[in-house]
């Protein structure tokens, strides 16, 4: 798949900054620190240029830009730490932002816990930044959203949706010779079509544009708006259910926090005492990898550390869970490269989860099904009870019944009262893993899922 | 600020714009938290920078930069009108705005005491001593307790000729109390759950709401809940604290009757709404005692949705949402008010920061008093279940099916507060729900609670926003389905 974009006659898009240009404003606020006699300095650097185009009603209505750096400090001196961040990068701001830093931490307690920051680290290269994302110009998104209206028109429906690019990049360094660098870039087509009171959508995101679709997106949408018209009301109850990859993410995405060490220490994870435990069903597999190919991220964390690839669940058992240095002295494991930055309350966690993927196609699943029911999508998720992970939230944009092994007819929407830990049981098959992207979870790379015993608790009016 | 916002708007005109409104915004926050006795987030930050907005080829565009000089500003301001030509390849219709003043005006929030120059020590004092306080009851495996202040100054500009400065101190703060035991996670929260109590105030607020006199009421019933019996699935009455019905207006009223996800605009993200044009003036949204406005003067009171203009200069205003029950009013702007037959925006445009667009957002959107005592509500109650402090909600993307559980129940039995419940939970259908109301507490128990973590738009935008509430009773409701068949 690659996106067809027609060649824009504006001028080049705004470009990122050189890590060396970041590096020296680091080094900045390292010398100004020293000067200040801080014994430990860490810096970060952020700096982002997003756009996005918006559009419904088969126009756009909503165009914006935005470009900016962010320069964030923790120092740490005697037991003591704490953070500022500012937009302002000349020498007197910078210098305000390590005093305040300064002052902020030197009115806490001391913290027994808090340890020395990191000496330099290797990191294994990632490249993901892809110079034909970063030129996308307002002209190339207004293109392709156009046709995606002219679809919409064509066949009587109503578009709505974003098409989105950008480019970032992160530079993390400290007083004790740490130094990391990454950059990215991300492009996010999205497209709901409406025809009558029926809708369904499509979305991808990727690193490189070219792996985005536009036009086939659009397809995808309005055919199964079409599709959706009508919809029967059923009764709710357990059901076996196809859940298409975005809708795998949305829920098992709310397990993220739960491996992290923190979270277990602190008894509020689903994973508290279950640690070793079959908990899941034989063909779940979990690992976070921030190098898998169709992941995004950094590799490094919040302290800088390289991150670890990780398998939180062997075939159905939880085997491991991801820590920062402070989580992993207390826990007597060893870091994995998963801290947030100092200072926080939450410790870690895994941002690559990659599920793996069976050989099972979505039509496979839909002609081996006897009853069952078909889910695009799912929306406002929120978690009921968090020590079985009983999650709530609706269907949307597009449920489908499925007799005999075919697509027959659309069904209203359902709401779900369903605990992740059970569903995880009850997947009779997996399909091949791809990076999917929903509206709850951050993106992660999953597989479609064919789920027996799936509770549908309530009914709503379309 | 006000050069860079001339020379913006200078330039957009320059280069074609028809129209063109600036908002330079300067914000500072604290943040500070704690958990099981140690700090845990310890921070500030500030963020200044400029987000213009025009209209060129009939279409809008924005840009926004962190490059605050006259070059920046006026690279920015060209990028915008840029932007906006692009739009124009794929629109319509030009954009149309009814008429607005223009305005020449300072404003500044109510704030007694600024939250920025209170010591720290005294901050992380009292966080500390509440987190002791919940650790002092035996079975609170976590605790935590957490402040939030955010200064924001404001200076915007439009081509219309305003120029409007305000300023915004919003104070929050919470404490939660986590037991863990068996195979059962509870939690309490005080005062409000995911994040306490916020309202647009200094540091009056963390006084008034005396953390430690209630951290270890929610430290004893986070522990109790484990001994208490299951909150029953049945049809009956419940009885809802201000604080979930403030959200439940959120959630059933405050999204719905915004007219950017009625005409579709949200469709893709946030969703539309099941109020479509056709039900204004004739839709009997609650029963008769029900009143609901959309009230962002500073008369209404200090909440996450008070100011003096929005972020398109169109003053505060309140408006009727649900008048006797009747549904009577949306949220609009400038470019929506006309096709509902307005000539007036609601003047609900609201933007989280320099570099978002603004959108049509909730201000405080509020249940008005009723007549009954809380204590003559209860006394009048025969059977019912009492639902405090939110736990889950979700709702479905028309706003008429929802969920919502909460952390902790009472049964009423014969007009008064009996046993503790656990896991409660109630849902149902909005105009349903809503209709079925037949006792609103009076002003006596009325808050103006905040919601500080709105998410709407793409990009995605946090705002807070204000529900003035009080405790009611709502007839013949779908109780404990959440936990059903589990």
């Amino acid at each position: 798949m690659s996106a067809k974009l027609r060649k824009s006659r504006q001028s080049p898009a705004p470009a990122l900054r050189s890590e060396r240009d970041l590096l020296q404003i680091a080094n900045v606020v390292l010398r100004l620190a020293k000067q200040r006699g801080v014994p430990e300095t860490e810096v970060h650097l952020d700096e982002s240029i997003q756009a996005l185009t918006r559009f419904a009603n088969n126009t756009i209505h909503q165009n914006v830009a935005d470009q900016g750096l962010v320069v964030s400090i923790r120092t740490a001196a005697d037991g003591r730490t704490a953070r500022v961040t500012t937009n302002r990068i000349d020498e007197d701001s910078l210098r305000a932002a390590i005093d305040n830093c300064l002052s902020l931490a030197s009115h806490q307690p001391k913290d027994p816990t808090l340890l020395p920051m990191p000496g330099k680290q290797h990191y294994l290269t990632v490249r993901r930044f892809d110079s034909a994302t970063a030129a996308i110009t307002p002209d190339d998104r207004a293109h392709a959203v156009k046709a995606a209206c002219q679809l919409a028109d064509k066949r009587g429906q109503v578009a709505a949706g974003i098409f989105s690019s950008g480019q970032s990049q992160s530079v993390l360094v400290n007083s004790r010779g740490l130094a990391a660098a990454y950059r990215h870039t991300n492009a996010t087509f999205s497209v709901t079509m409406q025809q009558g009171s029926a809708a369904s959508w499509a979305k991808a995101n990727s690193g490189m544009v070219r792996h985005i679709d536009p036009p086939q997106l659009a397809r995808i949408a309005s055919d199964k708006a079409a599709r959706a018209q009508d919809p029967v009301e059923l009764s709710p109850g357990r059901f076996t259910v196809i859940l298409e990859p975005a809708a795998v993410l949305d829920l098992v995405g709310f397990l993220f926090y739960d491996f992290a060490g923190t979270a277990v220490a602190d008894k509020r994870s689903c994973f508290s005492g279950r640690l070793g435990k079959a908990l899941l069903g034989k063909n779940i597999t979990i690992t976070d990898d921030a190098y898998h190919p169709h992941q995004l991220g950094s590799p490094f964390d919040g302290e800088g550390l390289p991150r670890q690839k990780v398998q939180l669940v062997d075939r159905g058992t939880i085997k491991n869970l991801v820590y920062s240095r402070v989580s992993a002295k207390k826990a007597h494991a060893k870091p994995t490269g998963h801290g947030v930055p100092l200072p926080n309350e939450y410790g870690e966690a895994p941002l690559n989860l990659v599920v793996t993927g069976g050989n099972t196609s979505l039509d496979q699943m839909i002609t081996s099904t006897e009853h069952g029911l078909l889910v695009t999508r799912l929306w406002y998720i929120r978690e009921v009870d968090p020590y079985e992970k009983v999650m709530t939230g609706m269907t949307r944009d597009g449920l489908f019944q499925i007799a005999r092994g075919k697509i027959t007819k659309a069904a209203k929407n359902f709401r779900f009262n369903q605990s992740v830990l059970e569903m995880l049981r009850n997947v009779d098959a997996l399909g091949p893993s791809q990076r999917a992207t929903g509206e709850e979870a951050f993106e992660m790379v999953v597989p479609p899922m064919k789920i027996r015993n799936f509770h549908f608790s309530e009914v709503t009016k379309f | 600020m006000w050069d860079y916002c001339g020379h913006s708007l200078d330039i957009a005109l320059l280069r074609g714009a028809t129209y063109a409104d600036v908002r330079v915004m300067h914000h500072r926050q604290r943040d500070l938290t704690t958990k099981s006795g140690r700090v845990g987030t310890l921070g500030q930050s500030e963020s200044i920078g400029l987000g213009i907005r025009v209209v060129a080829n009939g279409a809008w565009g924005f840009a926004s930069t962190d490059q605050l000089t006259r070059d920046g500003v006026a690279h920015c301001a060209a990028q915008a009108v840029a932007i906006a030509r692009s739009s124009a390849l794929a629109k319509k219709e030009n954009v149309l705005m009814v008429p607005e003043g223009s305005y020449i005006d300072s404003w500044q929030g109510p704030c007694l005491k600024d939250p920025f120059e209170i010591p720290l020590e005294a901050q992380l004092e009292l966080l500390l001593a509440a987190d002791a306080a919940m650790r002092t009851v035996k079975g609170v495996t976590l605790s935590e307790t957490d402040m939030q202040f955010r200064k924001i100054d404001t200076w915007f500009a439009s081509t219309a000729g305003s120029k409007i400065h305000q300023r915004r101190v919003l104070s929050g703060c919470g404490v939660v109390a986590t037991s863990f035991r068996g195979s059962e996670i509870q939690k309490r929260s005080y005062p409000n759950s995911f994040g306490g109590q916020h309202v647009l105030g200094g540091y009056e607020l963390i006084e008034a709401m005396d953390l430690l006199r209630h951290a270890p009421r929610v430290a004893e019933e986070s522990v109790a809940l484990h001994s208490a019996p299951q909150c029953p699935e049945r049809a009956g009455t419940i009885i809802l604290g201000g604080s979930q019905l403030g959200l439940q207006i959120h959630e059933s009223v405050g999204h719905p009757i915004e007219l950017d996800r009625v005409l579709g605009q949200e469709a893709n993200f946030a969703g539309t709404s099941f109020l479509t044009l056709d039900k204004l003036h004739k839709l009997q949204y609650a029963s008769s005692i029900v009143n609901v406005v959309a009230d962002a003067r500073p008369q209404h009171g200090a909440g996450l949705g008070t100011f003096a203009y929005d972020d398109e200069g169109v003053p505060a205003q309140c408006i009727d949402v649900i008048k006797d029950g009747q549904f009577s009013g949306y949220l609009s702007s400038r470019e929506t008010a006309h096709l509902i037959g307005l000539s007036r925006s609601g003047g609900t445009m609201r933007t989280e920061g320099w570099n978002r667009l603004p959108m049509i957002r909730m201000t405080n959107v509020s249940i008005l008093p009723g007549t009954w005592k809380f204590s003559e509500l209860i006394a009048d109650t025969d059977d019912a279940i009492y639902m405090d402090t939110n736990r889950s909600w979700s709702i479905d993307d028309r706003r008429y099916q929802f969920q919502f559980s909460t952390e902790i129940a009472w049964e009423i039995k014969g007009g008064k507060k009996g046993k503790m419940l656990k896991n409660p939970s109630y849902s149902g259908i909005t105009t349903e729900f809503w209709n079925s109301c037949d006792a609103v507490s009076n002003a006596d128990d009325w808050v103006l609670w905040g919601t500080p973590n709105c998410g709407k738009g793409q990009p995605m935008q946090v705002m807070g926003t204000g529900h003035g509430a009080s405790p009611a009773r709502f007839r013949n409701v779908q109780i404990g389905k959440a936990f059903s068949n589990q």
